[in-house]
């Protein structure tokens, strides 16, 4: 009789799918964003530059240059410098920001004209960035503690099996939104679109990501974003360039007195 | 014809550096690069005056550039000339250097040589703490316009926070508008003949330290200088032909500081003191406000920004300046289009007197070199004999391009 032994054998294996049966959408959504999150994790440190670029309902465009210093902070999240080049009347302008994964996030700006750093309050987190379609809470650091989840179902998005989780914001008080939706594919957790709802429930914006690259093997970032608001009009492109991984910086290239030399 | 009014010292310094900087241009190691703005202006008066002199408009030309270095250890050179032409003040009319300074910099501290411009404070209104700098006054009302300050520099950075070393070898005067200048006392103040309480006079080698730390939600500096005061008494006198005229008198003080703002849910909260200690008594004076920020107003991509802020000084009022017992409001309005449109309103009531400035500021990107701002500033005198009167009919609007480089 040797099935009984194969049946103990796959007793344990049973039992673990059973479990995978009953993990609640919220769970999954849940496991989903923390394998995200993951994936992302050991990137240390990287650079790019970005071009904004703002496209009202005419097809009328303006342009914004800024450079981004990330580095990663091991058991919170991370910090950032955000460095504005144009339009000129804001060149030298920069923002450091510590994100927390939990609570808000601690901001301060340097206004190069009076030498002078400024803390901001970073609470209420739907205003534009540069007036974008971007909310600030749009390019804050994604961390998995910011939001519920649930998952919704999986779906085909551009040829990629996708995974679509509902998200809300745990301080839906100071957010632009009730809820978004996220598109992310099964094989590397990259993201590709998400849809924002607004505060009365409606379709509000659609981003989508595309044009990836991989770094040092392991860090998918993408190269083209395009956010566009359906109540406005108004489209937003983010062109991402020369990402750069593991460029050695440190703390202390994140505190106030490096933002009031950073250049 | 407008004759350029020289700071003295500074004209062979910025010749000098130029001509350093073109010698070592050749060098690819010191890539320069050059930035900077160039403005028209153009002043509107909306009563006559009330000097001999003086005029109902002016126009005027200014440029700030900037030159720097980076080396590949993070240290840099740089150098930031200012010039301004006006039609109307003569007094208005000046050159400074803005910066001219190396910054050294290393893991844990930094030195910066020469001249450069330091910030200290929270408020928006008044700036009482800031004390490194002289105000270029001609330049703008409001005090954030600076001079460049001679300074040896010293920060470090430790875990506990940042201090901050300052040796202050030359002192700057105040600018002050001229004879034919408006936004002026009804005498002019005689910048050529200041006074001062020390017998080094500008010489005195003043001398200042900070520390200053970030604490959770909040971010504070506690200083204290000891040197030139950088606000003069003004001193009725008579010039050399016999016209009377003010003469600055800077005294020697000792001021000890703390600045503070703290983050409180949507709340921005700030707050000044200081104690200072001189010639006369010894006054204390503070600043107290606040900031929030209204997003998406009315459903739109609005944000409003609401300031209310209080200033006391318990200087005898013929002592002090505008500000010893006022409340300042301030809302701005920024649009979040594509041209960055902004609109500040201000007021500042004094309580004592009854007098109030309104003021007015906008902007309006034209281009991704190009801006249009308008400045208006209206005083209305509530009481007689209050310390601004003499401004009482400098209502203005001003208009200025700025294109940069």
């Amino acid at each position: 009789m040797r099935i009984l032994p194969t049946l103990f054998f796959l007793l344990p294996l049973l039992v673990t799918s059973s479990v995978v049966l009953a993990e609640t959408p919220g769970e999954r959504g849940l496991a989903i964003a923390h394998e995200a999150d993951a994936r992302e994790n050991g990137f240390g440190d990287f650079t790019s530059d970005m071009e904004m670029v703002l496209r009202n309902r005419h097809g009328q465009e303006s342009s914004r240059k800024i450079r981004i210093r990330t580095l990663e902070v091991v058991g919170d999240g991370d910090k950032a410098l955000t460095i504005f080049d144009s339009p000129r009347d804001v060149k030298g302008t920069a923002l450091l920001t510590f994100s927390h994964k939990i609570g808000d996030d601690d901001q301060w700006l340097y206004l190069p004209a009076l030498k002078r750093v400024k803390r901001i309050a970073s609470r209420n987190k739907s205003g534009s960035f540069m007036g974008s379609e971007f909310a600030y809470e749009d390019i804050a650091s994604q961390e998995v503690e910011k939001y519920t989840y649930k998952y919704l179902g999986d779906a085909l998005y551009n040829g990629h099996d996708c995974t679509m989780v509902e998200s809300y914001p745990v301080d839906a008080a100071n957010s632009g939104y009730t809820r978004m939706v996220s598109w992310r594919d099964k094989d590397e957790f990259r993201l590709w679109k998400v849809e924002y709802y607004d505060r009365k429930a409606s379709h509000l914006k659609t981003l989508t990501m595309d044009d990836y690259n991989q770094y040092l093997e392991l860090f998918w970032r993408p190269h083209r974003m395009e956010m566009i608001n359906h109540q406005n009009g108004k489209t937003t492109e983010l062109h991402w360039r020369n990402f750069r991984f593991a460029t050695g910086l440190r703390d202390a290239d994140f505190n106030k007195n490096s933002l009031r030399r950073v250049r | 014809m407008v004759t350029l009014h020289r700071n003295g010292f500074l004209a062979p310094p910025v010749l000098g550096l130029m001509g350093l900087i073109t010698l070592f241009s050749p060098f690819p190691c010191l890539a320069l690069e050059l930035s900077g703005s160039a403005m028209v202006e153009g002043r509107l008066f909306l009563h006559g005056p009330q000097f001999a002199g003086q005029r109902s408009q002016g126009g005027s030309l200014a440029v700030n550039a900037e030159l720097y270095h980076g080396f590949e250890d993070g240290s840099s050179l740089i150098l930031s000339p200012f010039a301004r032409l006006d039609s109307a003040d003569r007094e208005r009319s000046h050159l400074d250097l803005r910066e001219l300074n190396y910054l050294h910099v290393r893991d844990s501290w930094e030195l910066r040589l020469g001249l450069g411009k330091v910030f200290w404070g929270a408020c928006e209104f008044v700036h009482l703490v800031d004390i490194i700098n002289q105000t270029d006054l001609v330049e703008s009302l409001d005090g954030e316009e600076k001079l460049g300050q001679p300074m040896a520099h010293l920060s470090l950075v430790r875990d506990w926070g940042v201090i901050d070393a300052f040796l202050l070898p030359y002192f700057r005067e105040r600018t002050f508008a001229g004879v034919k200048g408006r936004l002026r006392p009804s005498l002019v103040v005689d910048t050529d003949h200041p006074l001062y309480e020390s017998g080094s006079e500008e010489r005195h080698q003043d001398v200042a330290l900070r520390y200053s730390h970030s604490l959770g939600d909040i971010d504070f500096g506690l200083s204290f200088f000891k040197g030139t005061s950088r606000e003069p008494f003004l001193i009725a006198s008579l010039d050399k032909g016999g016209n009377p005229v003010l003469r600055p008198y800077y005294e020697q003080i000792n001021q000890t500081s703390l600045d503070l703002q703290g983050v409180f849910g949507s709340w921005l909260v700030k707050a000044e003191a200081l104690y200072r200690t001189g010639y006369g008594r010894g006054f204390v004076a503070t600043t107290l406000g606040f900031e929030y920020t209204l997003v998406g107003i009315f459903d739109s991509g609005l944000d409003l920004g609401l300031i209310g802020e209080y200033v006391f000084d318990d200087r005898q009022q013929d002592r002090a300046g505008l500000f010893n017992n006022d409340l300042m409001a301030g809302m701005r309005l920024a649009f979040n289009d594509a041209a960055s449109s902004e609109i500040l309103l201000g007021v500042i009531q004094d309580l004592d007197h009854g007098s109030r400035l309104l003021t007015v500021e906008a902007g309006r990107r034209l281009s991704d070199f190009s801006r249009l701002n308008l400045e208006a500033a209206f005083f209305m005198d509530g009481a007689t004999g209050s310390v601004d009167n003499a401004l009482g009919d400098d209502d203005f609007v001003k208009l200025e391009l700025v294109y940069y480089f």
